[in-house]
């Protein structure tokens, strides 16, 4: 093969590419903190909420793990606007991750919370805790450590399916791949770096994870 | 403009979910004859393999797919000059579902009792003899349900080969919608079929799930 | 000859080691229990003497051939001794023939007849031969630990060893597979066991092992070892008893 790899652009375009990674971690992060809250407030709701929520909660969950990330884009940025919905396409993109991160976290949280033993919510209510409060001092965290690893992965699935979001032109790490080759047509050069920089990213992002677990599991044995 | 009438809207967006099912299929398929190669290297005695099979999982699983898919495409196209979308689609879907199934079944080797290691040595079986006999039909077992699970991504993941132009739903969506002007309805129908195609899978994923584990409670 | 030689021999996890020079010597025939405290040592010794543990120093020698932790040699060390677990680890996904069939076939190579008509023997010398085509997760713990017995038979072993083959059964169950054991050892099979079962070990036992601290502490006849313990640790494990 006489091809020559030519990767001499990337002085040139370094910014964009900074700015690209920049809309990226800014999606995850505001995907990874909203949508955890979200999917633990789901699971809340789809293992010991009402009764009146729980079909709720599982048919957006059902909904969302079954259907493509990219058509769930698609639907609210492309179709949401023909409904009076109108909104830039970094807000889409966010609102995209918050509900795709929000389904899959739910069924995760929910599986730790549904391994509690029974005894643990009979000592909360034993010493007069309400069902909330129990649920918030007493299963909560002991659940999100049981799960916080499938947690982890789904975090990384995610920001890793967010490249996804430049096809609605939202200018991240793929749009600025796409945009480079489209100035340099050096595609394969493009897309290999910006391939790298999400792996790098994917490494860092486990490791942020494990250390938060860390932080927010002190000292606490698996229950 | 409209002359698309909600059926044409679906039929033609039938039509193309055909494709969405043939890139499924072979790329789980291909996915998982090439998985099997790689869990036998994962679990093998020769660190070599070993090694690869823990890099090859680590790229695929630490890239996005959308990724693999522009470097088999522009990546192929450095051979020849016209690279077909649908074969740089099968290719980088068979490499990264290959990927995410061999993890699924490692876990499910080493799901099986150590004390089941040990029995089968202590009746003087070799490490393929374990493997062949007692480690792998257990490990078979309890990999069917994940395994069903991880087809629904599969079919969700063909929808990012709209993008390097292999037209099947996702892009037959794109190109309905900029013919009729009706994205609501039309993605709203992609997304509707692409459940129909999922929920299936993942119901009976969790049915077969539930079997299992009653089966095992007996133990 | 001794069937089975133990000399010098020590292992360690890590840091920690467990056993620190045991010796021992098992005539063909024997029946030896080994008791102590848990963490003692005695389940480490008996896994090292089937090379489920490899041993650090000393050297394990069966009916004159040498235990070298190649796969060629346990092998035919396993050919020789077979092993029963606390936790039966029978194959769940086999029925009690198969469980008692497939080492004989895929192990031995024997014909599936010839593996069948020795499994019904040996499921039969246990008492549950009418058992053939269950699944274990149908069995009792005590019927299913009576599988793996029958299971380590078939392959004609000279000598069997059971890791506290009795401790995860419910007590109603404990007596019908001490009463298998009772009898293979009447028959004159070599029997190494860890058991906690002390009475059991007074009957049926030729010597009895205390272990402490990675160490043979006492050894002797059973009626010695428990009417007469020489030493402070053994008195104090007997009276805690």
């Amino acid at each position: 093969m006489a091809y020559h790899f030519d990767f001499s652009w990337i002085p040139d375009y370094s910014g964009v590419i900074l700015k690209g990674l920049a809309i990226t971690v800014e999606l995850t992060v505001v995907g990874g903190l909203v949508g955890l809250t979200l999917g633990t407030f789901c699971a809340w709701g789809r293992a010991l909420g009402p009764n009146w929520l729980k079909p709720i909660v599982g048919a957006y969950v059902e909904l969302i793990r079954n259907t493509p990330f990219m058509i769930q884009l698609f639907f609210i940025f492309f179709g949401l606007p023909s409904i009076g919905v109108h909104m830039n396409e970094l807000l889409a993109a966010n609102i995209a991750m918050v509900i795709n991160l929000g389904a899959y976290s739910a069924e995760i949280i929910r599986a730790g919370i549904q391994a509690t033993p029974r005894g643990q919510f009979e000592a909360g209510a034993s010493l007069a805790m309400s069902p909330i409060q129990t649920f918030r001092h007493v299963i909560l965290f002991p659940s999100l450590q049981r799960i916080w690893p499938a947690l982890s992965s789904q975090v990384i699935i995610v920001m890793l399916g967010s490249a996804v979001v430049s096809q609605i032109a939202a200018e991240d790490l793929t749009f600025a791949s796409n945009f480079i080759q489209s100035r340099t047509f050096r595609a394969f050069e493009a897309y290999l770096l910006t391939t790298v920089v999400y792996l790098a990213l994917a490494v860092l992002l486990r490791a942020a994870m494990r250390g938060i677990g860390v932080i927010i599991f002190p000292r606490r044995r698996r229950a | 403009m409209s002359d698309f009438s909600t059926w044409d809207i679906l039929r033609n967006l039938l039509l193309a979910a055909r494709w969405t099912v043939v890139l499924s299929l072979v790329s789980f398929i291909g996915g998982g004859l090439l998985g099997t190669l790689l869990l036998f290297m994962r679990i093998g005695k020769v660190s070599a393999a070993r090694a690869f099979a823990r890099y090859y999982v680590e790229l695929f699983q630490g890239t996005p797919l959308l990724m693999q898919l522009f470097l088999a495409f522009f990546g192929l196209g450095l051979f020849g000059v016209d690279v077909p979308a649908w074969l740089a689609a099968g290719l980088a879907l068979v490499c990264w579902s290959a990927a995410f199934l061999m993890e699924i079944w490692r876990g499910c080797v080493d799901a099986v009792a150590k004390g089941q290691w040990e029995a089968s040595a202590s009746l003087g079986m070799g490490y393929l003899q374990q493997m062949r006999h007692i480690i792998l039909p257990q490990a078979i077992r309890i990999a069917v349900p994940p395994t069903v699970g991880f087809s629904v991504q599969v079919v969700k993941g063909t929808a990012l080969t709209s993008i390097i132009g292999f037209v099947e739903l996702s892009k037959a969506g794109t190109i309905v919608t900029n013919a009729t002007f009706q994205p609501f309805t039309v993605y709203g129908f992609v997304a509707l079929i692409y459940f129909a195609l999922c929920w299936p899978l993942s119901k009976s994923a969790q049915v077969l799930e539930r079997k299992l584990n009653v089966a095992h409670r007996n133990h | 000859m001794s069937l089975i030689e133990i000399t010098e021999v020590r292992k360690a996890f890590g840091d920690n080691e467990v056993l620190k020079g045991i010796n021992l010597d098992v005539q063909p025939g024997e029946v030896i229990a080994i008791i102590g405290k848990s963490g003692s040592g005695k389940s480490t010794l008996l896994r090292c003497i089937n090379g489920l543990e490899t041993i650090n120093a000393g050297s394990i020698a069966v009916a004159g051939a040498q235990l070298l932790p190649d796969e060629l040699h346990l092998r035919a060390l396993r050919l020789k001794v077979g092993m029963i677990f606390q936790q039966f680890n029978l194959f769940p996904h086999l029925t009690v023939g198969g469980n008692v069939m497939v080492s004989q076939t895929v192990v031995k190579k024997t014909g599936k007849a010839e593996a069948e008509t020795m499994a019904r023997k040996m499921l039969d010398r246990v008492g549950l031969g009418h058992k053939f085509d269950a699944y274990p997760d149908e069995l009792s713990g005590g019927q299913q630990q009576r599988v793996a017995i029958a299971r380590a038979l078939a392959m004609e072993p000279i000598a069997l060893l059971c890791d506290e083959i009795t401790s995860a059964l419910d007590p109603e169950l404990v007596q019908e597979v001490l009463a298998v054991v009772r009898e293979l050892a009447a028959e004159g099979m070599t029997l190494i066991m860890v058991t906690h079962e002390m009475k059991f070990a007074r009957d049926v036992c030729s010597r009895v092992v205390f272990m402490h601290q990675g160490r043979v502490h006492e050894i002797g006849p059973p009626e010695e070892v428990f009417s007469n313990p020489q030493t402070a640790e053994l008195k104090q494990f007997l009276g805690m008893l």
